[in-house]
């Protein structure tokens, strides 16, 4: 059977005035559309940390790996370092270990976006009329808390057992965490979204963000580059100088530890220069996470 | 040769998709997935594409949900056209992917709570609305459970519940009965015949023929074309009173012999050879009489919408 072809013609496919609202529908108003998707961004922040305390292996891993970490590597290399002046290695990894917690937990908060685009979750909040933003920060907000709170488990527990002493300079110094953890996340924004596979993700954050961290001065202090200063210590110590990440450390060791003076150990920026950077990344990263986020239609399909 | 089919008229005032001319292409052009595509999704009507995996239909619905973007053609839903107001056209849309789309750590309460976020749902509106959608889809006793725990059926209904959150005027359901068993099928088309009561309209994918035959209309479509339309009786009804299928020694000499001495022109397919007919009762006898000793079997049975694809196509329904 042959059917008759009478193709409406395309122009005769009016569509409904913009300002028209269908009758049946729902649907949100377009002055309604920005808090909509502030409150879908919450709403997706709020589902990060509700899914962290319903994994309870992940909870475990989160409080006990930095400790683990602090306890083996400061006591058990503590003999190796001797040029920290005049922290002991335990103190001198501190802001190393608050580092390492934030970047572990952008890590595996950000690695859910793979998760939930193969689960399908994804393509649900994609297709709904609230845009891109929304998925971006609350993956970022929502990394960031459960980052945050680890950090700030991790730092009474430090304060009780005296490597660190209480003082107004911790106020600081959460804030400070806060913007590297957003950083973090942003940056695990920027690497998960295009990937279909998670071995994909560990491998490539393996090879950024293990680098960038070691690098930051988080296990020695980063060199001081003066005319005696060899050729591989002027590569090391550039390479150092550039990872913003250096910067955010150089500021967390002088808040932890404010009662002594830094200004002669090696590379030591003004709190000005090294909270600019820090802020300065953290935007970076957000504008590139979201330029990449909008841009891709292909990973939509990814299933 | 496939004959595309399109559809006639000027979308009607009850029109809530209408689909128009729609092309898309993979691989910078190479692939085609949809070559002029044309349809039409009337309110309170259960609407199926039937085709076999790699017929479009995937592509189809991924235009329809706003998930790829319009390369050439027009979609309009609602009144929106979906390549200049992808935002509005969500609005008027709710979607039951084939791949789940529930978050299986939280309870199905939450998963509907963060469907209402998305669509600007909230407080008193949102448990309004979730209570009614949980009592209609019978999940009210299980609304605190994690979704993890749910049998696939129940999932699905979670889905369905997700997707109607908002009220939306087209129902996209993707593969909706897929790894369900039949009693879960059952009760899924029960709510799915709901919804459409309702006044909403459904537009499903599939490719079990059991399913599209329970919907209103029927688009069947193979390499990227709509090749029929009509509703189920009247597809099937085109295809005469009964489909005979026969099996031969030698196909070639048995539609030799066909063509020759009875004037017929069978449809060969693989090793049968298939006639549709308004009198198979009388047609039978003389095909036995006729063939003799060349046929091995002949099977008379009522037209289907198998048999529609493959009188359409020349091809097996292959899925």
């Amino acid at each position: 059977m042959v059917v008759e072809r009478h193709i409406t013609h395309m122009s005769n496919l009016t569509p409904v005035a913009d300002n028209q609202q269908p009758e049946r529908s729902g649907g949100i108003a377009p002055a309604a559309r920005a808090g909509d998707a502030m409150a879908a961004a919450w709403m997706l922040a709020r589902r990060e940390w509700v899914r962290f305390f319903r994994q309870r292996n992940r909870v475990t891993a989160a409080l006990a790996q930095p400790v683990l970490f602090w306890l083996l590597f400061g006591t058990g290399l503590s003999g190796a370092f001797q040029s920290t002046g005049e922290l002991d290695f335990l103190q001198f990894f501190l802001p190393g270990t608050l580092a390492l917690i934030v970047l572990f937990t952008a890590i595996f908060s950000t690695i859910s976006v793979i998760e939930d685009r193969r689960e399908g979750f994804m393509q649900a909040v994609l297709v709904a009329p609230v845009g891109r933003w929304p998925v971006l920060v609350g993956k970022v907000l929502g990394g960031t808390a459960i980052a945050w709170v680890q950090a700030l488990l991790f730092l009474a527990l430090v304060l009780v057992v005296g490597t660190a002493t209480l003082s107004w300079s911790l106020i600081p110094l959460l804030g400070l965490l806060a913007v590297v953890a957003v950083t973090m996340c942003a940056l695990g924004m920027i690497v998960a979204w295009p990937m279909e596979s998670t071995q994909g993700f560990h491998a490539i954050m393996m090879l950024g963000l293990m680098p960038m961290w070691l690098l930051s001065g988080t296990f020695f202090p980063i060199p001081a580059l003066g005319t005696q200063a060899s050729v591989g210590q002027w590569i090391l110590g550039g390479m150092m100088r550039v990872n913003p990440l250096s910067y955010s450390m150089v500021e967390m060791r002088r808040l932890l530890f404010p009662e002594i003076d830094f200004s002669s150990a090696g590379f030591s920026p003004s709190s000005p220069v090294c909270w600019a950077v820090t802020v300065v990344a953290a935007g970076v990263t957000l504008i590139l996470a979201w330029q990449l986020m909008r841009g891709s239609r292909k990973v939509d399909v990814i299933v | 040769m496939i004959d595309p089919v399109t559809v006639s008229d000027q979308p009607h005032r009850d029109t809530v998709c209408t689909v128009r001319e729609l092309h898309h292409d993979y691989d910078g052009g190479v692939t085609s997935a949809l070559s002029g595509v044309d349809l039409d999704v009337h309110a309170g009507q259960i609407f199926a594409l039937l085709g076999p995996n790699g017929s479009g239909k995937t592509t189809l619905f991924r235009l329809l949900c706003t998930l790829l973007p319009i390369q050439r053609g027009q979609v309009l839903i609602g009144g929106f056209q979906s390549g200049t107001h992808p935002l509005r056209v969500r609005e008027q849309i709710g979607i039951v992917f084939q791949s789940p789309s529930l978050d299986k750590k939280l309870t199905v309460d939450e998963n509907i709570a963060c469907q209402g976020a998305l669509y600007g749902i909230h407080g008193g509106e949102l448990n309004h609305r979730r209570n009614a959608l949980l009592q209609q889809l019978n999940l009210t006793d299980r609304r605190h459970d994690r979704c993890e725990v749910l049998s696939g059926g129940l999932q699905r209904r979670v889905e369905l519940a997700k997707g109607m959150l908002h009220r939306p005027r087209l129902l996209l359901l993707d593969e909706p009965s897929t790894g369900l068993d039949p009693a879960a099928r059952l009760n899924l088309w029960d709510a799915i015949r709901e919804m459409a009561d309702e006044g909403v309209a459904v537009l499903l994918t599939t490719h079990l023929l059991e399913e599209a035959d329970k919907a209103d209309r029927v688009a069947i479509m193979s390499k990227g074309q709509l090749v029929a339309e009509g509703s189920p009786n009247n597809l099937r009804g085109d295809m005469g009173d009964g489909i005979i299928t026969i099996v031969a020694n030698d196909v070639s000499r048995a539609e030799q012999i066909l063509r020759d001495q009875l004037g017929l022109l069978p449809q060969r397919l693989h090793h049968e050879l298939r006639l549709q007919s308004d009198s198979p009762a009388t047609l039978l006898p003389a095909l036995v009489e006729t063939l003799g000793d060349e046929v091995q079997t002949i099977n008379l049975g009522r037209p289907s919408l198998e048999d529609v694809f493959i009188a359409k196509t020349g091809q097996a329904f292959v899925t």
